[in-house]
């Protein structure tokens, strides 16, 4: 079994950010700025567990900046087998579909891959759109929001996931190959053992390039279809708290209820 | 390129709360632009879906009614909207921002090499092109995005746009075929359990949420029959979710679910900065806290400092005496 965890290093949950000129900038009060998309994690833990099962290989994949090879040794340290850092300043800038068209090409090139897994989305620009179109331009059938494998087989070409909907869980069976997303219910990931984390910071990730990929396709912020430049910080909620005082807790619902009704909510 | 073309949700012959949102942000922009309104049915049995929307508002009704897509399947919904909007042209594609209308608009935009902002939370039309706000980095920041090529595909939340009304008008849908047949889908959806009975997080009007502060299982018990009074949903922090209190299905937060209720009721959450990414677009948020220093009461427009196993049954009575 062949299988592929598509990453993204993004700011950490805690991050605080500023901007100026239209730059986005953050820091981390905790010191540690970057981080491995919190939702990838859970799909590198199922790409392992995948690998687990049924033997193999596990390969991280992301278009990034250089500095990406941090969350890539992250995925290392969990387990996955390889990392591939795609990076090209003519990648840079990329709207979903640009970044979906170099994801596809890499995860081609990688060579008979049963399944991809992907992240719901990542933190930064919360989109969720690149999975599915990762899959519309391999062929393959995206399976989004996937809370359990219930079956894989690689042999039979074959898997069978449990998706969370809105209204609930649906059970859908697809062929191989396929690209899935996954939710946090679908496990729990593992924390790097210190094994791991020694073998991932000698590793050496290679780093390939808009030559080494047959990308099908524009890319790169001039083949962007969409315009983000305009980011600020929201306008402060305008509320200030009112806190309810009184004798008795049956005293202070009652106030809090009539203040509901008065805004109309209930 | 003309028409302003929105796909409606539906599910067991009803249109999804999203779909009538659709309709009505789809009519702003259509008026704006001077353009015809189209409304997408796809889907089995449907004929009702395209009557109710003519009634509220669409100037045209495309459907599709078949069997292949009687079960929402993106490798058949997308191609088709694709090839519809190839054929025809449009200047603008709105999908609701849920589970299925966001792969769908993310298909499309793939099929058609379009550009595509999803999740929007507000609109605007600036000489023709349409701008969208959305939240970026879980809610830390804004932007105001917009698509440079055409079709326009944008996704719009729940509960972020007022429903169309009744316009009282009809006419007379067009039924196209399928553009993929049943042989050459390769999934098939074998099961569909239903959350029943509770009311959907992402539809509800008033959450009310229990955080590390319900201290075990059983102290939802309160929350849960608050939210019953208030004909409500029932939320959850991760510290609860991840002390496996409550399933997961209930987390409210950035590892969760973003709501955009009227009322937020926050019991024993003390409001983390994950969590807020999660509900802080709701119109009235009122923390129930032990800590007077708790973040939530910074987000909140009433609070109550004290003890939630004292407070949330008061309430509940109070409510029930109010509400009958």
């Amino acid at each position: 079994m062949k299988a592929i965890v598509c990453i993204k290093q993004t700011p950490s949950t805690t991050a605080v950010f500023s901007v100026e000129n239209g730059n986005v900038n953050w820091d981390d009060p905790g010191g540690k700025p970057n981080v491995l998309n919190p939702w990838d994690e859970y799909a590198v833990e199922e790409a392992i567990r995948l690998q687990e099962a049924h033997g193999g290989d596990v390969l991280a994949l992301t278009v990034g900046p250089e500095s990406s090879q941090e969350a890539l040794k992250t995925c290392l340290a969990m387990g996955c087998s390889e990392a591939i850092l795609v990076s090209d300043d003519t990648f840079a800038g990329s709207d979903t579909l640009g970044t979906a068209r170099v994801l596809a090409a890499a995860i081609r090139q990688a060579g008979d891959v049963q399944i991809a897994l992907f992240g719901k989305q990542a933190i930064d620009g919360d989109t969720g759109q690149t999975i599915v179109q990762t899959a519309q331009k391999l062929g393959w059938t995206p399976l989004t929001f996937v809370a359990q494998i219930k079956e894989f087989d690689p042999a039979a070409g074959t898997i069978t996931v449990d998706r969370l909907l809105e209204e609930g869980r649906e059970t859908v069976t697809a062929q191989l190959p396929v690209v899935i997303s996954v939710v946090k219910e679908i496990n729990e990931p593992r924390y790097p053992s210190f094994m791991g984390i020694r073998k991932a910071n000698r590793a050496t990730i290679p780093v390939l390039s808009a030559a080494d990929l047959q990308v099908d396709g524009g890319v790169g912020a001039s083949a962007s279809k969409a315009d983000w430049s305009n980011v600020y910080a929201p306008p402060p909620r305008e509320t200030s708290v009112e806190i309810i005082e009184a004798d008795t807790v049956e005293e202070q619902a009652r106030i809090l209820v009539d203040h509901l009704f008065e805004e109309k909510v209930i | 390129m003309s028409g302003v073309w929105v796909w409606i949700e539906h599910r067991d012959g009803e249109m999804k709360a999203i779909g009538q949102e659709m309709l009505g942000a789809g009519r702003g922009i259509a008026d704006n632009l001077g353009q015809p309104l189209v409304a997408l049915i796809l889907g089995q049995d449907v004929a009702n879906i395209a009557t109710l929307a003519f009634d509220l508002g669409a100037d045209a009704v495309i459907g599709c009614d078949d069997t292949s897509l009687a079960d929402f399947r993106v490798e058949a919904y997308g191609p088709l909207i694709g090839q519809l909007a190839r054929e025809r042209g449009s200047s603008a594609l709105l999908f609701g921002a849920t589970t299925r209308g966001r792969d769908l608009a993310a298909w499309v935009a793939a099929e058609l090499d379009a550009g595509l902002v999803p999740d929007g939370i507000g609109l605007k039309v600036e000489n023709g092109t349409l701008v969208v706000t959305r939240p970026v980095y879980t809610g830390k920041l804004l932007a105001d995005a917009f698509v440079t090529s055409s079709p326009q595909i944008i996704s719009l939340r729940g509960r972020a746009f007022p429903p169309a009304e009744s316009m009282g008008k009809s006419g007379q849908a067009e039924w196209v075929q399928p553009a993929v047949s049943e042989d050459d889908l390769t999934t098939r959806i074998i099961g569909f359990e239903s959350s029943e009975g509770t009311v959907s997080l992402n539809d509800a009007t008033i959450i009310v949420s229990g955080g590390r502060g319900v201290g075990g299982p059983e102290g939802f018990q309160p929350v849960q029959e608050l939210a019953d009074v208030l004909g409500g949903a029932m939320g959850a922090s991760r510290a609860a979710v991840d002390a496996g209190w409550i399933p997961y299905e209930y987390q409210v937060g950035q590892t969760g679910k973003t709501v955009s209720p009227d009322l937020y009721i926050a019991c024993g959450i003390s409001g983390a900065i994950q969590h807020q990414a999660g509900m802080r677009t709701a119109k009235v948020v009122v923390a129930i806290n032990k800590d007077p220093d708790a973040p939530i009461f910074k987000l909140a427009s009433y609070g109550i400092v004290g003890d939630l196993f004292k407070i949330v049954p008061a309430l509940s009575a109070e409510f029930r005496k109010r509400l009958g």
